[in-house]
């Protein structure tokens, strides 16, 4: 994987805004078919890096290659083209507009000639009904406001776009920070898609218990400065977990991984994580006991442990 | 999908739940002019009742009110689409001023060929405009601060100006100039339909409405600019040019009033410094009449059309019916408030009846 020409790399990179620096020497590649988990506390500079990747910001300092060769983008648009799709915290949807003028914002698809050359939306309209099924959600009303649809759902369209217009690196800024459980095991499913599909994933996130699953490989930022980048193979969940976080705070994510188990095994079956992972995961930070509420776990089939 | 095809299905269920099949009648009540065609039949009822016999139901009385609704419906379609977008235009009043004036003081005052001063005209208004919209995205400032100053430069300048060149403010004299005769065919014609007079700016106010609403629903651009009203940042993002998006807008708008300045200025041979004073105020209540959002990323062209034909009627209404049209003022702020009202109520349960 490593020999292989990244799909996007970084070097140096440096960003300041005015006298903040945001960024400070912040090497990272990415490759084809990998899951790539930016991992930092708030004001680490997860944002600002993936902002710098998707042609919003340009880096102050250092290099940006997308298939080895030196980009400079000037806009998102330019990062689209290149086929970087990103999806944003502060998604980019229009809540008021329909599900199909949102689906297709800035890339409508066109019909006619001339002066009659017009906005396909009828096609707009199957394409995005299409999408949301291979996605597993059945829409019968492609007009419907987008502000109807729960976060959740809201991420699968982005996504859903992403994927259709032909990304190759889909960057998703915090996906599951505004979702339940249940609704972020639903976001992390779709990630392994898109890494079955041999899209490079950056996954943003500040919580371990959603990248670790999912992750192939995790970078760190720290107030700006990168602890580098860690293989799977070469960490483990609770490394991972002191190094984002600091010891102090391990105690209290311990807490939060045993109500992660308690409330919603089916959500962590679906990560292909069993009762039992879970349990001992919980034993290990020392915070008691986990029941699985039906038996029996299922055995491990899912591919989202793999990595 | 291996073990994950069960979860697939139960999420699948769930969702479709979610996204309940919504009746045709629901998704025409959500239709942003849905209030304004129900409001027109409204006022037309009510003025067809008190002051049908007055001569309101007449095909003159139709003319006479779809007259003012035209000059004010050609800006409120182009204010429409500009408030879809985001932004409002409190300088286009002061613009239609200052085009009648250009094209007076072109071909009344100085008997320059008719067809150079409305040129000069559009080309004054575009520049407008595009400074307007350019001061806007630039700044980041609202546009209601930005074009408030506008409006007083403008209208300030047009006066001083004019003045300067002609030692007055009304400026008569293009009957006189050259080609004048097609400018009148082309602005200022009347149609003779079963013996009343209709203004040829009702054409002009079609073309307007036909124009935006096929912009705003079939056309790239007009999905851009909704995007762009609903969440600018959201719209740059996924590739919407949205700095180019707004100063088209406000060119639009600007155009809008020139056309009308040009179509006063034709109809009555001359211009005076003050006129188009409160119309944008009286077309951004038609627009919001009409259902558009004043927050932007919402609303309709088609609905200007009704709210600016809504303000013909009334204001000609009352005429009929024999009131002092002094109460006009009072009519119409009533109206804007009870359409507020009528429309934040509706989209509120069109939001949440799909839920
Ligand atoms: N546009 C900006 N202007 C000034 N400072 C910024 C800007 N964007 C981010 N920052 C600063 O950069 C730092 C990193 O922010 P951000 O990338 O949003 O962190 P994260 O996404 O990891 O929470 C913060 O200190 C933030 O205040
Ligand atoms: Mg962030």
């Amino acid at each position: 994987m490593t020999t292989a020409t990244p799909l996007l790399e970084v070097r140096n990179v440096t960003k300041y805004f005015g006298s903040v620096i945001a960024l400070y020497d912040i090497s990272m590649t990415l490759h084809a078919g990998e899951v790539m988990c930016l991992l930092g506390d708030n004001g680490a500079g997860k944002s600002t890096l993936i902002k710098i990747l998707s042609g919003v910001h340009q880096p102050s300092q250092g290099e940006y290659l997308v298939n080895g060769r030196p980009v400079s983008f000037r806009s998102p648009r330019d990062a689209l083209d290149a086929g970087i799709a990103t999806v944003y915290q502060d998604l980019a949807m229009i809540p008021l507009m329909g599900l199909s003028r949102n689906f297709f914002l800035g890339s409508e698809p066109m019909v006619g000639w001339g002066p009659f050359r017009r906005f396909d939306t009828r096609r707009a309209d199957e394409v995005t009904r299409a999408e949301m099924a291979k996605m597993g959600i059945q829409v019968r009303d492609p007009g419907q406001p987008v502000g109807t649809l729960s976060g959740g759902e809201r991420q699968c369209v982005a996504i859903a776009r992403a994927v259709y217009f032909g990304a190759r690196v889909l960057i998703l800024d915090e996906p599951t920070a505004a979702l339940g459980v249940k609704e972020a095991s639903v976001v992390l499913r779709y990630i392994a898609q898109a890494r079955a599909r041999n899209l490079g994933v950056i996954f943003i996130t500040h919580n371990v218990h959603h990248a670790y699953p999912i992750g192939d490989r995790f970078t760190l930022l720290n107030r700006g400065r990168s602890y580098g980048t860690f293989s799977k193979a070469d960490v483990t969940r609770e490394e991972v977990t002191s190094m984002m976080a600091g010891g102090a705070e391990l105690e209290e994510l311990g807490h939060e991984l045993a109500e992660f188990a308690r409330t919603d095994a089916v959500a962590a079956r679906a990560l292909g994580k069993t009762a039992s992972e879970l349990n001992q995961e919980a034993r290990d930070l020392q915070v008691g006991h986990y029941a699985p509420p039906d038996a029996p776990a299922p055995t491990r089939t899912d591919r989202t442990e793999a990595g | 999908m291996s073990s994950s095809g069960n979860l697939a299905r139960g999420q699948e269920v769930r969702v479709e739940e979610r996204m309940v099949q919504t009746s045709a009648l629901r998704r025409l009540l959500v239709r942003p002019e849905m209030g304004a065609a129900a409001g027109s039949i409204v006022v037309w009822l009510f003025f067809a009742l008190v002051a049908g016999s007055k001569g309101f139901l007449t095909m003159s009385g139709t003319a006479s009110y779809l007259q003012v609704a035209a000059d004010l419906g050609i800006l409120a379609v182009a204010v429409a689409l500009l408030m879809i977008g985001g932004e409002f235009d409190l300088s286009i009043g002061s613009i239609i001023g200052a085009c009648g004036m250009i094209i007076a003081i072109t071909a009344g005052h100085f008997q320059l060929h008719i067809g150079l001063g409305i040129l000069l005209a559009f080309l004054f208004a575009l520049l407008i405009g595009w400074v307007n919209g350019t001061m806007v995205v630039r700044t980041g400032l609202p546009s209601f601060i930005i074009t408030l100053g506008s409006l007083f430069i403008i209208r300030g300048a047009t006066i001083g100006v004019t003045r300067m060149t002609t030692g007055r403010t009304q400026v008569g004299g293009i009957d006189e100039a050259p080609g004048f005769e097609l400018a009148q065919a082309i602005f200022a014609s009347k149609l003779t339909i079963a013996g009343a007079n209709f203004s040829i700016s009702i054409l002009w106010w079609l073309l307007a409405a036909v124009v935006a609403t096929w912009t705003l629903l079939r056309t790239r651009f007009g999905n851009w600019i909704f995007g762009v009203g609903g969440d600018a940042n959201a719209a740059r993002n996924v590739g919407v040019p949205v700095a180019r998006v707004k100063i088209t807008l406000f060119m639009g708008t600007a155009v809008a009033a020139c056309l009308v300045a040009v179509l006063q200025a034709v109809s009555f041979t001359g211009a005076d410094v003050l006129r188009g004073s409160q119309q944008e105020f009286y077309a951004i209540i038609a627009v919001v009449i009409g259902g558009t959002l004043l927050t932007g990323g919402y609303g309709s062209a088609i609905g200007a059309v009704l709210g600016a034909l809504i303000f013909g009627m009334v204001r000609q209404g009352i005429v009929f019916a024999g009131v002092d049209a002094d109460w006009f003022q009072v009519f119409l702020g009533v109206m804007l408030l009870v359409a507020v009202l009528v429309n934040r109520y509706v989209r509120k349960r069109a939001m949440e009846a799909r839920r």
